[in-house]
Order: structure tokens, then sequence, then C-alpha cells
């Protein structure tokens, strides 16, 4: 075997775990770039997973039909959940979105199609290495397309000023609807496959410390940068490899990189190769 | 495009910050508005704009009312302003605050266009990748201008906009807003730089707590006792 199929062979649940994280940190960061601290991607990649794990078990659909069902689930859900919290910013809206998640998780702990605390086993494991990669790839080269829109513009304004971007004629609304809604999909996306990477899923995969650790990725790697949300998402998903003797400490040592990263890079790693200046061009 | 304010009134609480006003901005002309602080000026700005609710009065654009549109539909309808206290999108550079302003256009800036706007406002020149929050206080005020034109707007409400300007650059605002009607624009000037006003302004509506208490021409509401006596005070020549 040659030494990179045998590295492969090693880690490639590691491999596959940190393409899924890089799509979820990507979701956050679509959120985070229009301004808004909302906290609720992992209730968005939980109830994609659910959905796609019941119709691969129940209904024997196909990965890619179960894919795109639970990718507009929960789109919808996050686009309906736009609605309610429209008037609440920053702390106020962080706090609503982490209660939506507590609210998924405690009602699938208790369905029964959900499996309820115990979950799902035996899902097929057919979200493969190639299959996550190009869908990261998809997501990445999807961003980057409107990257160079007036969408990106408008969540730029939003992000600086909403009052002014209002005066230029941005409809803030929309634009704060139409973000959460995408990260909504793309955290589907990640739900998806993380539940056809794994054997079985529970609603704890879902709660708030899977929120907690997204939001950590999207910081250590910028807030309003995909490229170093993906980098903090994999140098993260990698560390605790790395030092695997602090295992057990696993939200202590995030903590302290955190912090680390909040007092010394502030604007994370992205700012290590970025500007101070913005420049969206349109 | 004519703006028409007709009877507005706006309350903040139990508080009447504007009551009856009515005044027409015509384009290709300079409307001034002056009086004290906390006379309402920047809150019939606000109002016309969208950001505070009438009470009771109209304003229409070209005939359509507006009053009842959200800020970002007003705006798109062809009103654009500046800030008293500068709300440039600081940390994004030049071209992106001038993209900015015409967000709601169909198609993007050229080169020639991005050139165009900043010479109207007077910053022909200026690096189109300066971070917006940098640059001098002066290219700020203009750079603000120049961003509520790149919305092509049929009304220019400028809310101060000498304001930390030394005397050469307030005289060179005057013929920036001269240019800006002669080429069409209807401009509302909100301005406490009488010799600016004089200069600048075909006529002027006076606001005192939130009323008019005068209108006419420069020279005319320089001369209006009235207005001597709750604004101009010993200023007073300078309108007249």
């Amino acid at each position: 075997m040659s030494p990179l199929l045998d590295f492969y062979a090693k880690h490639s649940r590691l491999i596959d775990q940190i393409g899924v994280n890089a799509i979820l940190a990507l979701s956050l960061s679509v959120s985070l770039q229009a301004g808004q601290l909302a906290l609720a991607q992992a209730a968005f990649m939980g109830i994609a997973a659910y959905v796609s794990t019941i119709l691969a078990i129940n209904a024997h659909w196909p990965l890619i039909a179960t894919i795109v069902v639970a990718v507009l689930v929960s789109t919808v859900v996050a686009a309906l959940l736009a609605y309610p919290v429209r008037r609440l910013r920053g702390v106020f809206l962080a706090i609503a979105t982490i209660g939506f998640g507590e609210i998924v998780r405690v009602v699938a702990n208790n369905l029964k199609i959900t499996g309820g605390a115990e979950g799902i086993s035996s899902i097929p494991n057919d979200a493969t290495t190639p299959v996550i990669y190009g869908a990261l790839a998809l997501v990445a080269l999807a961003l980057f397309a409107l990257s160079r829109t007036k969408f990106a513009l408008a969540v730029a304004l939003v992000r600086e000023d909403e009052h002014a971007a209002r005066g230029v004629g941005v409809d803030v609304g929309a634009i704060r609807t139409l973000s959460l809604a995408l990260g909504g999909a793309i955290a589907g996306l990640a739900g998806a496959l993380y539940a056809h990477s794994s054997f079985f899923i529970t609603p704890t995969d879902f709660g708030f410390v899977r929120m907690e650790q997204i939001l950590v990725w999207c910081v250590v790697g910028g807030v309003t940068s995909p490229l170093g949300a993906v980098l903090g998402a994999a140098l993260l998903s990698v560390l605790p490899e790395v030092i695997r003797f602090l295992a057990d400490y696993r939200e202590i040592t995030n903590g302290v990189i955190l912090l680390g990263v909040i007092l010394f890079a502030p604007g994370g790693l992205s700012s290590l190769w970025r500007r101070g200046t913005v420049r969206v061009r349109v | 495009m004519s703006l028409v304010l007709e009877d507005v009134g706006v309350r903040y609480g139990g508080v009447d910050a504007l009551r009856g006003v009515s005044l027409t901005v015509e384009p290709g002309r300079v409307l001034g508005l002056i009086g004290p602080n906390g006379a309402g000026k920047t809150t019939l700005v606000n109002a016309t704009t969208g950001l505070a609710p009438l009470a009771s009065g109209s304003v229409a654009l070209d005939g359509r009312r507006i009053d009842r549109l959200p800020p970002h539909r007003i705006a798109r309808a062809g009103i654009a302003r500046t800030y008293q206290n500068i709300r440039l999108f600081g940390a994004l550079d030049v071209h992106a605050n001038l993209a900015a302003g015409a967000i709601a256009r169909p198609g993007r800036l050229g080169r020639a266009e991005l050139a165009s706007l900043l010479e109207r406002a007077g910053i022909a020149g200026l690096d189109l990748t300066a971070r917006a929050g940098a640059l001098p206080y002066g290219d700020q005020r203009r750079l603000e201008i120049a961003r509520a034109l790149a919305g092509a707007p049929a009304v220019l409400m400028l809310d101060e906009p000498a304001a930390g300007m030394n005397p050469s650059e307030t005289t060179r605002l005057v013929d920036t807003i001269r240019g800006l009607a002669a080429g069409g624009i209807a401009v509302l000037l909100i301005e406490h730089d009488m010799p600016l006003v004089r200069a600048a302004c075909d006529s002027v509506v006076v606001l005192n707590f939130g009323q008019t208490i005068a209108r006419g021409t420069p020279s005319e509401v320089g001369r209006d006792p009235v207005v001597v006596e709750a604004y101009l005070g010993t200023g007073a020549e300078a309108l007249g």
C-alpha cells in the first residue's frame, strides 16, 4: 500500500470530519458576514441529518435525493426562523437562536421517529470522502461566485451599517433572511453528509456544544472570511488528534485557543493575509 | 421630479418634532432648510426618507405618495441623502462605497462613471482602493455626496455637508452643490453656514420648534425679523 493510501486508511474518519466541519464553518460564516450572530447552525444541521437519515432508512431513498430534500427542509426552517428574530441583534439574536437549537434538540430527544435520546443507528455510510469534498468544493465555488454579486455587497453593507444600507436602497430584512436561509442550506448539507458518514446520530450531536464548536472555528479563522472559517475548522478538527493526551479537556483547549485568538489576533487567522480594508467588486 | 411635503407632522412620544411643515423641492433648484439646533431639520429628512413615521401629512415624489414606503424603497424611488454624522461604510474602500450607492441600479459602475462621480463631488482622482474610514474628514463628506449621486437620484438631501470643513473647502462645496442642481437634481440643503446658504440656495425655509417660521429667497429670509429673533441674531447680515 502506498504511504498516501496508508495515511488515508488510518485517518479517513478524521479526513471526512474535516470536510463536514469545513462546510459547517462556511454555513455560519454566511450569517456572520451579514453581521448576524445567529447560532442555530447545529439545529439546521440536525434537522437535515434526521430528514436525510429517515428518508434513507425508512423510504430507502438514494443519498442524493435525501440530501436534496434535507437541504430544502433546513433552508425553509432557517428562512422561517428569520421572521420571528428579524428585530433581534447581537447577543439577543444569539440567545434566541441558541434557544431554537435547544428546542430542536429536545424535540428530537422525544420523538419516536428520531429514535429519542438513543438516536438512529445503521445509517448507510454512503457519504464517502469524494462526496464530502465534492460538496465542499461545490459550496466554496457557489460562495465564490456569490461574492462577485450585488448580494455580497448588500451583505457587507448590512454588516457595516444597517441604517446607511437602507439609505442606499438595500432591503435589510430580505438580506438578513436570505443569508440565514443560505446558512441553513449549507448547514443542512453538512448535516446530511454527517449522518451518512456516521453509523448513528443522536440529538446530542446537534446540541449547544456542536454550535459552540462551529462558532469557535469561525472566530479562530476570522468571522468575515470564508477561507478563514474553513481553516479554523480544519485546524481545530485536527488539533484534538495532535494533542490526544488532552482529549478529556477538549472544551477547555477550545476555550483557551478562542481566548488567545480574541486577545492576540482579533481578526482571526484570516487577518494574517487579509488587508484591513474590505473590497467588494460588483 | 419634484419632492412635495404637505402638512407633515412627526411626533416623538408626546413631543411634536415637526408640525404642519409644507415645502417643495424642485428639479434644478437648491432649497435651503435652516433653523436652530432641535428645530426639526434632520427629522424632516428622516421623515422624507422613511426613518421617522409621519403622524400627519404626506410626502410625494413626482406626484406619487411615498410616505408609507419602507426606507429602502424610498431610496430606490430616487431620494438620496447624506448624514449629519457621516455614515460611510468605513471598513469598505472608496470603490465599494460608490458601488453601494449604485446598488439599486441595474448593471455596475464603469471606470469612467466612477471617475465622473468623484469629480462631481469635488474629489477627482481620489484613490478608489483607499479605506473610506481613513480618508480626511472633508473627503469623507464629499465621498458621501458621491455615494448619494451614484444612485442617480432625482432628489438629494444634504444634511450639514459643510460641517467640519475649512473655508476654502466650503467655497468649493458651493460650486459642487450648484453643479448638482444645474444637472437637474432637486437639492435640499440643511446648513448652519449662512454664507454657504446664501451662495448655494435659490430659496430657504426656516424651521423653529418643528414649525415653519419663514420662507423666501435667502435675502428675504435674512431680513425677516422673526428669523432674526429666533435664529440668526446678529448674524442676520450673512443672509442679507
